[in-house]
Formats: structure tokens, sequence, C-alpha cells
């Protein structure tokens, strides 16, 4: 019993001048790294689950489209609806945005232009497939389908 | 002398800890890690209008089939599926049959390793299915009413069967070889190696204008 009852010299006071400082390298980390979102999302977003998925490298050259029903149903309707940047559009003005998209970049990155398809579950392939259509019209052929990776089993 | 008398100007530094908390989950909760992850894939070229649509000049046994209805159904080689993770053995088995092949696909089949030489042996052969990777395609074709989650799975399974395939030839999972750098020149061989002469042949068919 002569053990426990031991009480031990040491400070059990926990040094706390370097709290702030560790605080502040933490607060630097997420400062440097919070990207503020540029567009509004207007449409639900809850993407595809799937396993092999590959990383893009030049962020640059991507372009998202969203696809999915508006959050706003009561305004847009419940039907799955695109939009680029911060609109909605129609099928048919899926081309003229490529080439906008396209003109922002290098002449000679032009073709190497990868759309990423942000596309809700429940979004049939109706929509994704006339979309499709487009980016072959408009010679985007690198398709990215956006979706979060799971545990490989 | 007046100045001596002056208490000093001191900062309280005591709450700063609490002040950097504040801050630092202010850019905690408003931090989203952006996701640029996703299934890549490389839609044909236009069809050319004054063009007649090509021929379809391969053999119906190197054409792996697979449908889906706006039932979220799945019809696998003319038999119906169920359990989508089933595809991608399926997907590996058939491409992987050397039921009949060519120069290339010889050259390809020597430069297996022998596990799965010894695959092929066991799995494939079968004259009703593949001649070799090189010729081998994986045709998806979808109706206008089939989910996208659908959609995303198969292409998911079809892409590790062939990842499996890569990632095998030079000693790597399908996860390992999707990790590969190909900035690193070593990392950048065994890549290229692993995709010496297999194409990922997958085809996705226009679905059909009338939703049933």
């Amino acid at each position: 019993m002569a053990k426990f009852g031991k009480k031990s010299k040491t400070s059990q006071d926990i040094p706390t001048a370097a709290l702030p400082d560790i605080i502040f390298m933490l607060l630097f980390f997420f400062m440097v790294t919070t990207v503020m979102r540029e567009t509004d999302i207007l449409v639900k977003q809850i993407l595809p689950k799937a396993i092999q998925l590959s990383k893009l490298e030049r962020k640059s050259l991507i372009s998202y489209i969203y696809i999915g029903e508006p959050k706003q149903s009561g305004i847009f309707g419940k039907e799955p609806k695109i939009q680029v940047n911060d609109v909605f559009v129609e099928i048919d003005e899926i081309v003229l945005f490529i080439n906008q998209e396209k003109d922002k970049l290098n002449e000679v990155e032009r073709d190497q232009i990868t759309i990423a398809m942000k596309v809700d579950v429940e979004s049939k392939m109706g929509i994704v497939s006339d979309v499709q259509q487009e980016l072959r019209e408009a010679n985007a052929r690198k398709v990215l389908y956006s979706s979060i990776q799971t545990i490989d089993i | 002398m007046a100045r001596r008398n002056r208490p000093t100007a001191q900062i309280p530094n005591g709450s700063m800890a609490d002040i950097a908390f504040l801050l630092l989950i202010f850019f905690l909760v408003t931090t989203t890690m952006k996701n640029d992850k996703g299934i890549a894939m490389l839609l044909p070229p236009k069809p050319d209008p004054t063009q007649p649509p090509p021929e379809i000049t391969e053999n119906a046994r190197n054409i792996f089939k697979i449908l889906a209805n706006s039932q979220d159904k799945l019809l696998v080689e003319d038999e119906p599926l169920s359990d989508v993770t089933q595809l991608r053995g399926m997907v590996k088995i058939f491409i992987l049959n050397f039921g009949n092949p060519g120069d290339e696909g010889v050259i390809i089949y020597n430069s297996l390793p022998n596990s799965m030489k010894s695959f092929v042996s066991i799995n494939g052969r079968r004259a009703d299915s593949s001649d070799d990777p090189k010729e081998a395609i994986v045709s998806f074709k979808v109706d206008r009413g089939t989910s996208y989650e659908l959609f995303v799975q198969v292409l998911d399974q079809v892409n590790g069967a062939y990842n499996d395939v890569y990632g095998e030839r030079v000693g790597l999972s399908a996860s390992q070889f999707l990790q590969l750098d190909r900035d690193d020149p070593i990392q950048d061989q065994k890549y290229l190696l692993a995709r010496q002469g297999i194409g990922r042949n997958i085809s996705i068919a226009e679905p059909n204008k009338i939703v049933n």
C-alpha cells in the first residue's frame, strides 16, 4: 500500500505559454488553404460514390457543369437542370459555354480542357447524355464524372 | 524624473489564445476541401455528317455488352445481373480471355506475369469470349431513364477491372496503380509498362431517344 500513498513531487501543470503559437499555426494553415467558393451552386449536389477515381493534376484546365434538381424547386421546378457558372442554361447553350471556357485557356491547351460533371445521384441519364452530345459537338471530349471516394474492399 | 514613475505599457495577452481559437474555428467551419476526383472518360469524337456511320467490324464475341434499362436493371451478355459488384470480375475474365490471340495478343500474353498466365488458363481460353485484350471492347448502353448512380457504379466496376489488369501486370493493386505519379520517371515507366498494348476500350453507346 505504501506504493499508492507516495505523492509525486513533479508539478502537474501543463505549460500553456506556447498554446497561442500552436493555435496561430493551425489558424494560418486554414487561412491559407481556405478557398472561398466562387459560384453559388443552385442545384442539389449529392455526388455518387465510386472506388476507381483518378485525380486531375491541372486545375486550370477544369470547367464545371452542375446537374441536379434545383434547390429552389418552387421557382424552377423539380426537373433536373444544368448549371454553369452562376446560372441555369439550356442544353443548346452548352457549346457556347465550352467555347467561352476554351477562350480562357492558352491556345495549345484548348484541346485538353476537361469538363467535370457534378451530377446529383437522383438525376437520370437522359439529361447527362444530352450534355455529353453537346460536349462532343463542342469538341471537349475529356470528361470527369465527379464522385466521392469510397474504400476499396 | 517623471518618466520613471510611469507604469510600463503592457498589452494583456492572456486572451490571445481565445481570440486565435475563435478565428481558427471560423476558418475550420468555412473551409471546403475541393474534391476534383472522379472517373475520367474520353468521349468519342463527334460523328462526321458527311460520312455514313461506320460499319461494326468487330466480332460479337469481342464485345462485352452491358445494357441498363429505365428500371435500373442490368442485362450483361444477354443475362440479367442483379449485383453490380460482380461485373468487375466478369469484365476481368473477359479482357484476359485470349481465346484466339493475334500476333500482338501473343506478345501481350508473353509479357504477363506467371500469376496472370495461370489466371488465363483457369478462367479464359473460351472460344466464345474475347480474342485478346487489344480486341476486347466493353460496350455499355443506358436508357434515358437509367439513374446516374447506376451509370457511375457500372463505369466504376469496368474501370476497376481494367485497373486490376494494369496493376497486376506490374505487381500492384488497382488502387496502387491509380496512385502512380506520372511525373516521376520510374513510376511513369511502370505506368506505361502496365498500359502497354491493352487499351481501356470502353464504349458508351448513345441512349435510345424514346423513354420506355
